[in-house]
This record gives C-alpha cells, sequence and structure tokens, in this order.
C-alpha cells in the first residue's frame, strides 16, 4: 500500500482525531491513501461513519498494540 | 452567546417532570437510533458531529429558540465543539457533562412507599440503562435489592438517612449491568445474597438466597420474604417486603416479561418461566405493587417517576401474562427475540467474580439498553 500520508492522533479524545483526519484529507489528492493512528475507541465507529459520508474507502483496519490503524482511500 | 453545562441529573429531572426540551444528538446515526435520553416531551435532530466540521450553518433553522437546546455525544468532547459552533453563530445552547457515558450512570432515587412503623421504600431509577434497584429501611438497618455497580451512590445515601446496610440481595446474577452488590457488602459489612442455582460459577463466597428466607430488618422487624420464582435464569428470586410489595428481579416488568435465554438456555428454562408468571404469582394478592428490576420505555414511568404498578392490573393488562396457549408463550419467549445487551457475556463474566475490568471497560460494557424483556 503507498501510503501518501500519516496522521497520529493517539491519546487524542473525540472530536480530534476525525477532526484532524479530515483537515489531513483536505490536502491529498482523489485516489491517495491517508494513514490514521488513534487510540479512542470511539474512532472504531466514527472513522467509518465519517469515510462513508464522504464517499472515502477504507481499504484496511487493525489493531496492534493498542493502537487502531485505519488506511482510508480519498475519493 | 454563553454556553450552560447541564449534569445528567439536570436532564432527568426534565424527563421526571415531563418538561420540553430539544435535544441535539451529535453522535453516529448508529448509536442514536440504539440507544438515546428518552423524554415524554423531547424533540431530537440526529447529526454526527464529523458532519458539521464546516459549519453549523446547515442547521441552524432546525434548532429552537423558544425552548432550551442541548447537546448530546457519547463522552462529552464532540458536544462541547458543537456548542461552542452553535454560541458563535449566536445560538443559547447547553450540552451534557459526561455525555451519554454520564447519563448511562445516573441513578435518581425516588421514594415509593412510607412502610408501617417508619420504615421506607425506595427505588433507584436509572434512566440511561432502564435499571431499578431498591433500598428497604426500617429501623436504623437498610437492605439493598439489585443494586447497580455505582455502590457509592447507596452506601451515601444510606449515611444521609442514618441507616446502617445490613442485607444485600441480588435476585439473579445480571447479563445486562454490573452488580454492586458484592462492593456495598464488602464496604459495609452486610450480608451478600445469590440464588445458589445462579452462583454455580462464582468465584467468591456467598450466602445462598433461597426459597422463603425471611429476613428482619431493624429493630421494627420489616420483613423481606423471598420467593423462588425462574425463568429469566434457573435460579431468579422475588422478594415479598411488607406483605405489600412484590419484587420481580428480571421475571415480571410493567409492559413485558423476563428473557429466558441470556444465560444460553431459552428452551430450558421456558417452562420455569410459564410456571412463574402462571402459576406462583397467580397464588399472590392482587393487591401486591409489583415492582420490577427494569423498564423499557419511559411509558412505563408513573407520574413520580416511579416504575410500579398493581400485581392484579398486571394480570389484565400485560400481553406475557394473557398468553393461553403454552406452545404460543413458549415460541413469544424463545423466537424473534430482540438483539442481547451490549457485552451480556461478560458482564456475566463479571458478576461471577471471573474478570475485573478497569472503571471505564465497565462503562464500556454497560453502554447501551438493558433488553432484558419480551414484549
Amino acid at each position: 500500500m503507498n501510503i501518501t500520508k500519516t496522521i497520529d492522533a493517539t491519546g487524542l479524545s473525540c472530536p480530534m482525531p476525525i477532526v484532524k483526519t479530515k483537515k489531513a484529507m483536505d490536502t491529498i489528492n482523489s485516489g491517495e491513501i491517508l494513514e490514521v493512528l488513534a487510540t479512542d475507541q470511539g474512532t472504531l465507529s466514527d472513522i467509518p461513519a465519517w469515510a462513508k459520508s464522504g464517499g472515502h474507502t477504507i481499504l484496511e483496519q487493525k489493531t496492534e498494540k493498542d493502537v487502531l490503524y485505519f488506511y482510508i482511500q480519498k475519493a | 452567546m454563553t454556553i450552560s453545562k447541564w449534569t445528567a441529573a439536570q436532564v432527568a429531572r426534565k424527563v421526571i417532570d415531563n418538561e420540553e426540551l430539544f435535544i441535539l444528538d451529535v453522535r453516529n446515526k448508529d448509536a442514536f437510533e440504539d440507544w438515546k435520553i428518552e423524554g415524554h416531551k423531547f424533540e431530537y435532530l440526529n447529526i454526527p458531529y464529523f458532519e458539521l466540521l464546516d459549519g453549523v450553518e446547515k442547521i441552524l433553522p432546525q434548532l429552537p429558540t423558544n425552548k432550551d437546546v442541548i447537546v448530546v455525544c457519547a463522552k462529552e468532547g464532540s458536544s462541547v465543539m458543537v456548542a461552542e459552533m452553535l454560541s458563535e453563530a449566536g445560538r443559547e445552547v447547553a450540552y451534557l457533562e459526561g455525555g451519554m457515558k454520564s447519563w448511562s450512570s445516573y441513578l435518581e432515587p425516588i421514594k415509593v412507599a412510607d412502610l408501617e412503623n417508619g420504615g421506607e421504600l425506595y427505588q433507584f431509577v436509572r434512566l440511561g440503562k432502564g435499571c431499578l434497584s431498591y433500598m428497604v429501611t426500617s429501623g436504623g438497618e437498610a437492605a439493598i435489592i439489585d443494586a447497580v455497580r455505582f455502590s457509592d451512590v447507596f452506601t451515601n445515601f444510606a449515611k444521609e438517612k442514618g441507616v446502617q446496610i445490613k442485607h444485600v440481595f441480588d435476585t439473579h446474577l445480571h447479563a445486562d449491568h454490573i452488580s454492586g452488590g458484592r462492593d456495598i457488602a464488602a464496604e459495609t459489612g452486610a450480608t451478600y445474597y445469590l440464588p445458589p442455582k445462579d452462583a454455580t460459577e462464582v468465584v467468591f463466597d456467598y450466602t445462598p438466597l433461597t426459597d422463603g428466607l425471611n429476613v428482619k430488618i431493624g429493630a421494627t422487624q420489616m420483613d423481606v420474604n423471598a420467593l423462588y420464582s425462574p425463568g429469566h435464569t434457573i435460579g431468579s428470586t422475588s422478594f415479598v417486603i411488607d406483605n405489600q410489595y412484590l419484587l420481580t428481579g428480571d421475571i415480571l416488568f410493567v409492559d413485558s416479561i423476563g428473557r429466558p435465554d441470556l444465560a444460553g438456555l431459552a428452551e430450558d428454562w421456558v417452562g420455569d418461566l410459564r410456571e412463574t408468571l402462571y402459576t406462583r404469582y397467580r397464588e399472590l394478592a392482587e393487591d401486591l405493587i409489583v415492582l420490577p428490576a427494569h423498564f423499557m420505555t419511559i411509558d412505563e414511568l408513573n407520574e413520580d417517576g416511579t416504575v410500579a404498578r398493581r400485581l392484579g392490573d398486571l394480570f389484565k393488562e400485560n400481553h406475557g401474562l394473557n398468553i393461553e396457549d403454552e406452545d404460543e408463550f413458549r415460541r413469544t419467549v424463545t423466537e424473534n427475540l430482540p438483539p442481547q445487551p451490549n457485552a451480556y457475556e461478560q458482564i456475566r463474566q463479571v458478576n461471577m467474580g471471573k474478570i475485573a475490568p478497569s472503571h471505564d471497560e465497565q462503562t464500556e460494557m454497560e453502554i447501551g439498553p438493558n433488553r432484558c424483556a419480551v414484549r
């Protein structure tokens, strides 16, 4: 996977992970991939719901050592 | 404009006093549809906070200016952000302190009755989750039934009332919420009772709660009598207090009956449930006031906020008590059941003492409605 940008939102609580994700998404081009790291469990439902509302695609999602990873391809 | 911070207690007053409130719920749609703050006269708008990051202008026309508006989210953070945006747009709004987490935790103690010889009976209404706990006081002593996990609410209440907690009961091994019974007993030196048939896997000591057990509370010897009433679980036990009140646990509710499947044995227990509801309870006095361990919707609340109904009225009105045909009853309580409570298997493990999650993990497990009933 060719990651264009990475956002580290670990340790941040809602709404900051989404706020940072959105800002970063605004800076990349359609088809490019954003990697988001977060620890707030709320992101598990909120990031997919946010991506869906913007038409973005979650290519992969995983949890490693309590950190959640999202790979989002911009619409 | 100013932003005010409301506590769950303030919102609870609005529910109980039947007042109007406009709730702007900024959680995502699934969460809102699954579970929200219910009020008789509440209005709602659900827009996820992440759809408002570019501004709140589009929702301004949908927000009333002639009634209180409160912004609600899961934990608080997003509601503060949205409230600030609305304030900058010239609106006066509030947000809920602690979000739905604090709503789920809040308990409102309401007096159900004065008992003989100065005794009192209180119902602790957990509006956010639909859980009901009880405290009986008499002659300087108290008994608690089906305490939820916020043990300090009960111990502080007992201190305020100047009563000593002597007996702590759980009517059954709960699957929808974490019991506070063991903690209260440990803190106060009270005896903790659990039905032995529900306790085969528990890893702590307890006193068996069996049919016919009679406990006297305080100098006035208030009677608390146990009545074996299986069906929701195999150990489920009811209480008759002061010959006037029937605490039914999760067997009988105001507008529904207990579901037999949360321990995985619906087919085995449906016969027990039938016998409890159609035989054992039928032998009791119809004037007993039923006090259940849950309510499902706020329509079940009385005007003073309590959940209580005469047994004889439930025999007439509760659908679950009026299914003549046994096969139809079996199908009703075993097929097409509503979804199970959130994390119910883990919650049972906690209540058996097998796992000890952190405070935050317990909060997460208990998110959502209780879902212990079938209609």
